[in-house]
C-alpha cells in the first residue's frame, strides 16, 4: 500500500526484500550523519576563507574531524536544565527537530541508473529496485509536511525555556517558517506542474535525457522556468533559517534564540538537525530543479555515475548555500516577511498560471507566440496592478503617520 | 498488521484526545490534540488515503495547530490553569450529556445494524479506476465533477482572509487621545514626550502589518 513505485515492494515481501530495506535504512543514516559532519566542517572552512580567517585545522588533515571532536565534547558536557523550564517539552523539543530532518531523506532517490533511458532501478542481491528508500505516490508532499513538522521543535524549545529570548525566538521562528512555506509549497506546485506527478523518482525519470540540442539537459530548472527555482532557493534558505534569514537566531538582539538555555548533546542535536536540513534541501533542490541523480554514464556502470551525479548536484548547492551565507548581510525581520508575502508568493503565484496556460496552450495547439506575448503581458499587467496596491497602501500609511 | 498499526493509532487518538480536555497547560492541550491529528494521519495512510493522510499533517498539524500555538505564545495566554473552575456555568454538564448522546447514537448504530451497518469493509464504494493513484483521481475529481464546489470554497476562504484583513486594521480616522494642555505648551519639555505621541501615532496605523499577515 505504501510501496509506490518501487518494484521491490510489488511483489511478495519476503526475507531478502526486509533485507534491502533495512540497507537502504542504515545506508542513508550513515551517509547523513556523514554528510552532515562534512557539511559543518565544509561551511567553517569555507566561511572562514571568504573571511581571509583560517578556521579549524587542528584535529585532523585541514581540521575535518573538528566536528567529530565538538560532537565529543559534547556529550561530556554538563545537561543544564534551567529551572523555568518546562521539562518534558524542554526534552522533548531536539528530538522534535532531529526526527524529521532524517525522515525528509526517505523520499530522496540518492542514485540509480537514468543513463541511456533506463528508468533509473539497479539490481541488488537478484532484486530490482529504486536507490530511494520510499516512493509513495504523494512523493513531494511528504516533504512539505516533515517540514511543516520541523516547526514544531523550534517552536516548542523556545517556550519551554522559560526565558524570553527564546520566547522572541521561536515566535519569530514560526511565522517565518509557516509563511515561508506558502512559497516554498507555490514553487513546487510548478514542478509538479511541468512534470505531472509527485512521486520524487517519477521527477527524475522525466528529467533524465537530453532536450535541445541533445546537449542542454532535461532539467526542470529549464523546463519550468527559472523562477520557481530562484523561488526556491531563497524559500528555502528562510525555511532553514539560515543566513541571511536567520532573524530566528540574530545573536545580536536575541542571544542564541531558541536553544539559547540548552546546553549539551541537546544542543548539538539542534545543531545537527540544522546542518541536517541543510544537505536534504540541497537534494530536494537536486531532485526537483536540476535532475537529481540523472546523468549521462561516462565509463564504467551507469548505477556509480547516479550517485557520482547526485553528489555532485548536491554539494554545488551546498557550495551556494555557504557562498550566500559568507556573502550576503543578515535581511531586517520586516523585510523578510516583505520579501515572502509581497515579492516570492505573488511571483510565484503568476508564474503558475503562466505556465499552466503554456501546458493548456500546446494541448490546445494554439498559436505560439500570440500565447507568450498574452500570457507574457497579462503577467506584467498583474505585477503593475499588485505594485500599485502595494504602493498605495504604503503612502496611505506613511500619510497616516503624517497626520 | 493493519489492526495492530490500527489499534496503536486508535489508543495514541484516544489518550490525545483526553490530554486535550485534562491538561492543566493549553501548551500541552495543543500538543495532545497534535499526537491527535497525527495518529489520524497514520490511520488515513492504514486506509490507503495517502492524499488525506499528508494533507492532514500538512494543514491540520503544520499549520492550523501552529498558529494555535503561535497566538498562545504571542498573547502570552499560556499559564496554567485551574481544571476544577468552571469557565462557563452547566458548560461540562451539557458537554456531558451531549457526549453520552453521541455514544448512545454510535453504539445504539453498531448494535441494533449489526452486520448491516458495520461490515469492516475499507470503502462504500469501489475506486474509481482501480489502477490510477488516488491523488490523481482526487485530483480529477474535483477539477470536473466537483469544479464548482471547489471555486466557491477557494472564494469563501478569500473572503475570509479579506475579511480577516479588514478587521485587524484600525480605522484610519482614529485620532491621537489630545496631549493635556499642561504638558505641550511647555518650552521646557522633556524630549519623551513628542517621541511618545508619535509612537502612537504610528502604532494606530499598524506598520508592522507583515508581521500579523503573517499569523493570518
Amino acid at each position: 500500500m505504501m510501496s509506490g513505485g518501487d518494484p521491490l515492494l510489488a511483489g511478495h515481501v519476503d526475507l531478502a526484500v526486509v533485507l534491502i530495506v533495512l540497507l537502504k535504512v542504515v545506508g542513508i543514516f550513515a551517509f547523513l550523519l556523514v554528510a552532515t559532519m562534512l557539511m559543518i566542517w565544509f561551511e567553517r572552512k569555507f566561511v572562514s576563507d571568504l573571511q581571509n580567517r583560517v578556521g579549524p585545522n587542528t584535529a585532523g588533515p585541514f581540521g575535518v574531524l573538528q566536528t567529530l571532536a565538538d560532537g565529543i565534547k559534547f556529550f561530556f558536557k554538563e545537561d543544564l536544565k534551567p529551572a523555568r523550564a518546562e521539562l518534558r517539552v524542554f526534552i522533548l523539543a531536539p528530538f522534535l527537530t532531529v526526527v524529521p530532518a532524517f525522515l525528509l531523506f526517505t523520499i530522496i532517490p540518492f542514485g540509480g541508473d537514468f543513463s541511456n533511458g533506463h528508468d533509473g532501478s539497479v539490481e541488488m542481491f537478484g532484486r530490482t529496485t529504486y536507490l530511494q528508500l520510499a516512493d509513495p505516490a504523494i512523493g513531494i508532499l511528504f516533504a512539505l509536511a516533515m517540514s511543516s513538522i520541523a516547526v514544531y521543535g523550534v517552536m516548542l524549545a523556545g517556550w519551554s525555556s522559560g526565558s524570553k529570548y527564546p520566547l522572541l525566538g521561536s515566535v519569530r521562528a514560526s511565522a517565518q517558517m509557516v509563511s515561508y512555506e506558502a512559497a516554498l509549497g507555490l514553487s513546487i506546485c510548478a514542478v509538479v506542474l511541468t512534470t505531472g506527478t509527485l512521486s520524487t523518482h517519477e521527477m527524475v525519470v522525466s528529467q533524465a535525457g537530453s532536450g535541445w540540442g541533445n546537449f542542454i539537459p532535461n532539467w526542470n530548472l529549464l523546463a519550468a522556468g527559472i523562477v520557481p527555482f530562484v523561488v526556491f532557493m531563497i524559500a528555502s534558505q528562510a525555511e532553514l533559517n539560515r543566513p541571511p534569514f536567520d532573524v530566528v537566531e540574530a545573536e545580536q538582539e536575541l542571544v542564541g534564540s531558541y536553544h539559547t538555555e540548552y546546553s549539551s548533546i541537546r544542543f548539538a542535536l539542534f545543531f545537527v538537525a540544522e546542518f541536517m536540513n541543510s544537505v536534504t534541501m540541497a537534494a530536494i533542490i537536486a531532485t526537483l530543479f536540476l535532475g537529481g541523480p540523472a546523468g549521462p554514464a561516462l565509463f564504467g556502470p551507469g548505477w556509480l555515475w547516479g550517485m557520482i551525479w547526485f553528489l555532485v548536484k548536491v554539494i554545488g548547492l551546498l557550495f551556494v548555500f555557504v557562498w550566500v551565507r559568507g556573502t550576503v548581510p543578515r535581511v531586517r525581520y520586516d523585510q523578510l516577511m516583505d520579501l515572502g508575502w509581497k515579492v516570492l508568493i505573488p511571483l510565484s503565484l503568476g508564474w503558475i498560471l503562466v505556465l499552466a496556460t503554456f501546458h493548456v496552450a500546446r494541448e490546445q495547439h494554439w498559436n505560439g507566440v500570440i500565447t507568450i506575448v498574452i500570457g507574457g503581458a497579462v503577467f506584467l499587467i498583474g505585477y503593475g496592478l499588485l505594485k500599485f496596491a502595494i504602493a498605495t497602501s504604503k503612502a496611505r500609511r506613511l500619510e497616516g503617520v503624517v497626520d | 498488521m493493519e489492526t495492530a498499526v490500527f489499534v496503536v493509532c486508535a489508543l495514541v487518538v484516544l489518550a490525545g484526545g483526553l490530554g486535550v480536555v485534562v491538561s492543566r497547560n493549553p501548551v500541552h492541550s495543543a500538543l495532545s490534540l497534535v499526537a491527535t491529528l497525527f495518529a489520524i494521519a497514520v490511520l488515513f495512510l492504514n486506509l490507503g488515503a495517502q492524499l488525506l493522510a499528508v494533507v492532514q499533517v500538512i494543514v491540520y498539524t503544520g499549520a492550523i495547530v501552529v498558529l494555535i500555538l503561535f497566538v498562545m505564545m504571542l498573547l502570552g495566554i499560556d499559564q496554567e490553569e485551574d481544571l476544577d473552575e468552571e469557565p462557563i456555568v452547566g458548560q461540562r454538564i451539557v458537554a456531558m450529556l451531549v457526549g453520552l448522546v453521541f455514544l448512545g447514537a454510535v453504539l445504539a448504530v453498531i448494535i441494533i445494524g449489526k452486520e448491516s451497518a458495520v461490515t469492516g469493509a475499507e470503502s462504500v464504494t469501489q475506486a474509481i479506476s482501480p489502477n490510477v493513484a488516488n491523488v490523481v483521481q482526487i485530483g480529477r475529481e474535483l477539477f470536473t465533477n466537483y469544479v464548482f464546489a471547489l471555486e466557491i470554497t477557494a472564494g469563501l476562504l478569500t473572503i475570509a482572509v479579506v475579511g480577516a484583513v479588514v478587521l485587524a486594521r484600525r480605522p484610519t480616522d482614529l485620532q491621537p487621545i489630545p496631549e493635556p494642555e499642561s504638558m505641550t505648551d511647555q518650552g521646557d519639555e522633556p524630549l519623551t514626550e513628542p517621541l511618545r505621541s508619535s509612537f502612537r501615532a504610528s502604532n494606530a496605523n499598524p506598520n508592522d502589518d507583515a508581521s500579523g499577515e503573517g499569523s493570518h
